[in-house]
Formats: C-alpha cells, structure tokens, sequence
C-alpha cells in the first residue's frame, strides 16, 4: 500500500499504547536495573523508554524463541505417540518502538527461515506481529546501519513507523495494511501531518557493504582471518545478542516416558558447531568460524538469499567481551 | 608502560619468543587483548587499569599454542592461572615467558617459576574487594532470598556460554554441556536449564577458581555469575584453607581426598 504520513501527539502515544496493551501483548523497550534497555511484555507506559540506542538482546525472540518446543511424545515399549503444537495458540504481538535494524532483520530471518522450506513456527509468529517502530534519534559509535543499506529511518519491517519531530510530537508512517488497521481503529489519535522537520540521527557510514561482498568473494584463504579472530574466545554472545543469526540446535529431553523435541539458539562460534561424528571437524580453529560468521552474512547471503545478513544495529561489537568489532573488521576487508 | 614494550621487543627480537600476548586499544577506544608477533609492533602494547581481562585463557587454545613459545602480560590472577594450567598439566612453563605486572602497575622480572611463586606466595589470595562488598551482601539473605535472587539473575543468561569461555580453567575441549549421549544436564535455556548450568560450572570450578571476575565481565546480559564462583573460593578456603593457583604441584580439593579433611558437612 501507499505510505500514509500522520501526526500523532505525544499524550496520544500514550492513549495509543494503552489501548493496544488492554488487549494484546505489547513487547516494548524499559531501562533495567542495569540502566541498560531491555524489552518486556506490557510494561506500565510511564517506564516506556523513546530514548534507547540498543537493548542488550535484539527482538528476534518474538519470532525466533531462544527455546521453542516442536512436538512431544510419550514412548510406550511399542510406540511413541507424538503431540504436535497448537500453533493457533500463538498470540498476537505488537512490537512497539523498536528501532529500524531490529525492523528490517524479521526481513533478514524470513529469508533464512522461507528460504526453500516454509518454516510454521516462525512463520506463524511472525504473521501474528505487527511492528510500531521508531526512527533512531539517537545513536553511538557501534551503529553502521548506514553501512549496510539501512537508515536511522528506514521503514523496511515496520507496519507503522514512528518518527520523532522537532516539536516532540511524532510523525506516524503508515506502511502496511496491518499498520492501517491499528490507525483506522483509533482515528482520534491521529492528525494530519503539517509540521515534518524530523529528528533523526546522523549515523556515518563506515564500509560499502557490495565493495566487502565483491572482496569476500576472493578472500577465502586470506591471512587475515586468523591475524584477526585470535582474540576471539569463541563464545556466541555475538550470534545470541545479533537480530539476524538464525542457526539453531535440535534437541530432545526426556523424561520418563515422556519428553519433548525443541529448537534452542546456536552458534557458528562454537568448535562443537561443525564437529562431525566421525570425530573431523572442517572448522576446528576459531579464525575459520569466525571466518564463516562474517561470510555469511556479508557473502553466502547476498548469493543465496539476495538479503544481507547484518542489519548494522552493532550490538554484536558492543556485547563482545574481547572487542571483535564486525564494523572496523568490514572496514579493514574492505581494503585488503 | 616503556619497560613492558622493550622488554616485549627484546624478546621477539632475540627470538626467545614468537608472540607477546598482552593488551592494545582499539581504533574506539576499547581495551582488548593484542597478539604481538612482528616487534614493530610492540609499541602498541598498553597496561593501565581497563586491562582486566584474564589473558591466561589463550594459553590453551590450539591456534595460540601453534604460533611457537608466547610471553604473556600477567596481572596476579594471569599468574595465578597460568600456575592452576601447570599444576593440571595443561601448559608447561617453559612454553612461555611470563611478563608480570605488580598491582600498581610496574612490570616484575619474574625469571623463574620459583621467582613467579614467591610472588604469588606474598600476595592477597582473597577475593578482591570490590566483590567482597557484594558476597557479603549476599550471604545476609535467607535461603529463600538467595534462591529468588538467583533465579531472577539467571533468568537472563541466553546460554551463549561467554562464561565458560572466557575463563582459563573451562579448556575442556568437550563441555559436559555439549555431550548429548546421554544428556547429563538440560541444554534449553530456561529456568531449569539455566540453573543446572550454573551450578555445574560453579561446581567444576570449586577450588579451581582464582577469582579473577572474567566470567562476570563476559557476560553480554550482566549476571554476576562470578559471585558464585568466588563465594565457592571463600567456602574452599574456610573447609581446607588453600586458594587456588598457589603452587604447581597442587592437588584440586574437589578431587582428593585427605584424612584430616573437615567432615562437618555429613549430617
């Protein structure tokens, strides 16, 4: 549909939220403990942040759960019955304020999880989404959105998109039919727009994106994977805190006779990751599988998915315990 | 730091060693570890407060062991973790060449081991301060408190395992976690999960651990994972008054058995 620009007052907001919270699950950013954001399920609107750069944690658990259970069974001496999940009990959620990268990367992961095969769980959950974002007014130095074909204003993924205006009011894009459906539910809420000097950051852009593709295409046995990964432990914070990392593990659990099949989130980070049976394993050091994190993303994707794995939202950089900075790596293989 | 970056060339220059392990800024600013091989590039060599974390964790890893004979920048708990690693026979110390750094900052000339155990031996082996603070706090709560409190902090972790890497005493090459014929504990991350995780790795690391906070400051969700740890350190020491990393030839508590061990805990 064509994009529809509004006007919607900050004390709307607030109407706007808590009209949507009656009745559904609205996962929207707080400022915890730590004084870092984190998203939580209707929290009071008062404890609302508009102001956050990056919560630790990405919003990619709402269609892609850190644990998602796919069936369970009951094994007799003959037999196992299996239950499948009622996937029709998958409740309606309105993502709200997130920011533009967090947006555009449930684009990111439909193209994984749709990518031949359509996955139920996440497709499901992702149809039962609708995405209130925010326009980034504000950010820092691990952001690089821009450096990946995003903006601190793109709409890619957002049904409605929030913009702050200089006035501190908001202008509301209205993208898809879902985000006309909560619009046209509260007219009241909405003006039309006449004032569109938004506030949005600046964020500088720090590599080309196709330059680094282009590169990576021949860049395979280059030295420069193991000069830089030696410091990495092998952890998979970065993959667990990044928007778009979609490789999961598959386990069972039993107990009894009874147990269950689920999914958890994995890591092409850790050495298990690609160890075989036989006991070989292809990516036995850590610069190959830091190597395969970064190619990809920023290679095998754009050949096979035709979408960029990175949304340039940083938080794999910032969450890093030994600084693996993907930003100033991208940067230098851009130049080898 | 003038000392510590001649001394670090002298060494790569004379071969002694093919790799300096230490710490660097990075182009934002960030302090992070550094791989020295060319002594060029030595001068970017750094040591002030933000260099924390335990370096000792890369003297297991096999790629760092490839790169030849390492000298590696070591704080006390570096020290102290390079003598557990020796005492379970994970690294010899003649395959490094320890560059020790006192506590204000002035690198020792540790020459020797017996050099590096003296200055272990006069060192405070407690729990550093500013955690001490947070376990007596904790050690105030009830059984149930405690509980709760730990159930909220762990309900965040994401099972990335940042915890267990960071650390130098986690080198197995197979986690308990990873072995799934059978399953010894559940690998979801959820309540359940999560609390059996903490508490294995609390467990495997009883007397092992040198309270160094590494696997703390690694988590990217913030759970003061390492206040478990270190509270086992002081149980240790209260039971069998031995810290960790304090000789080569140690034995670790939690797998020996001595006569005059206390018994008080069998009811």
């Amino acid at each position: 549909m064509e994009t529809i620009r509004k006007l919607i007052r900050k004390q709307s907001l607030e109407k706007l939220y808590n009209n949507l919270a009656a009745n559904r699950k609205v996962y929207a950013p707080v400022i915890a403990a730590d004084k870092k954001a984190e998203y939580k399920y209707n929290p009071g609107f008062a404890d609302v942040t508009f102001d956050h750069i990056r919560s630790t944690l990405s919003v990619k658990n709402i269609v892609f759960p850190k644990v998602e259970n796919l069936f369970f069974y009951e094994n007799s001496k003959t037999e196992s019955t299996i239950t499948d999940i009622d996937l029709d009990k998958i409740p309606e959620v309105v993502l709200w304020g997130a920011h533009p990268c967090d947006n555009a990367a449930f684009d990111t992961l439909r193209s994984i999880f749709c990518w031949d095969t359509k996955d139920e769980f996440f497709s499901r959950r992702l149809e039962k989404l609708t995405v209130i974002g925010l326009g980034c007014h504000s950010s820092d130095e691990y952001c690089f959105c821009t450096s990946v074909g995003l903006s601190p204003s793109s709409s890619r993924g957002s049904d409605i998109l929030l913009t702050k205006l200089q006035t501190g009011d908001y202008q509301a894009e209205i993208l898809t039919a879902k985000g006309n459906e909560i619009v046209s539910s509260f007219p009241d809420l909405f003006e039309p727009l006449t004032d569109e000097k938004v506030d949005i950051t600046e964020v500088k852009q720090k590599f080309s994106h196709k330059q680094v593709t282009e590169k990576l295409a021949g860049a395979f046995e280059h030295e420069f994977w193991i000069a830089n990964s030696l410091r990495c432990i092998g952890c998979g914070a970065c993959a667990y805190v990044c928007p778009t990392c979609a490789c999961f593990d598959i386990q069972d659990e039993t107990k009894g006779k009874n147990g269950k099949r689920y999914r958890s989130w994995d890591s092409c980070g850790f050495g298990l990751f690609t160890l075989h049976t036989s006991g070989h394993n292809p990516r036995h050091v850590q610069s190959q599988r830091w190597r395969q994190r970064i190619m990809h993303k920023f290679s095998y994707m754009p050949d096979r998915n035709e979408s960029l794995g990175c949304v340039g939202c940083g938080r794999c950089s910032s969450g890093c315990p030994v600084d693996m900075n993907i930003a100033e790596q991208l940067e230098a293989l851009q130049n080898i | 730091m003038d000392n510590l970056i001649l001394r670090a060339k002298e060494l790569l220059e004379n071969k002694t060693v093919q790799v300096v392990i230490g710490y660097e800024a990075g182009p934002t600013g960030v302090v992070r570890p550094a791989f020295i091989s060319d002594p060029a590039n030595a001068d970017s060599l750094i040591y002030d407060e933000r260099c924390v974390q335990n370096l000792a964790v890369y003297l297991t890893k096999p790629e760092v062991k490839h790169l030849g004979r390492i000298a590696i920048v070591s704080s006390l708990p570096v020290m102290r973790s390079i003598m557990m690693l020796i005492s379970e026979q994970q690294i010899s110390y003649d395959e490094i060449v320890v560059l020790g750094i006192s506590a204000d900052g002035v690198l020792l000339d540790i020459a020797d081991l017996s050099v590096m155990q003296g200055y272990i031996d006069k060192s405070d082996l407690s729990n550093p301060v500013k955690y001490k603070e947070l376990l007596a706090e904790l050690k105030k709560l009830t059984p149930a408190e405690k509980f709760e409190y730990w159930q909220k902090e762990l309900s965040k972790c994401i099972k990335c395992y940042a915890c267990r890497q960071a650390c130098p005493m986690c080198y197995c090459t197979r986690c308990t976690v990873e072995v799934n014929q059978p399953q010894w504990i559940s690998v979801q991350s959820n309540a359940h999960g999560n609390m059996e995780w903490h508490i294995l790795r609390a467990m495997h690391l009883a007397g092992r651990c040198i309270s160094c906070g590494e696997c703390g400051r690694a988590c990217p969700v913030g759970i003061p994972c390492h206040l478990l740890t270190m509270h086992l350190t002081d149980q240790v020491y209260n039971y069998f008054k031995v810290y960790a990393g304090t000789s080569e030839k140690m034995n670790s508590v939690m797998s020996t058995y001595e006569p005059n061990d206390k018994e008080s805990f069998i009811v």
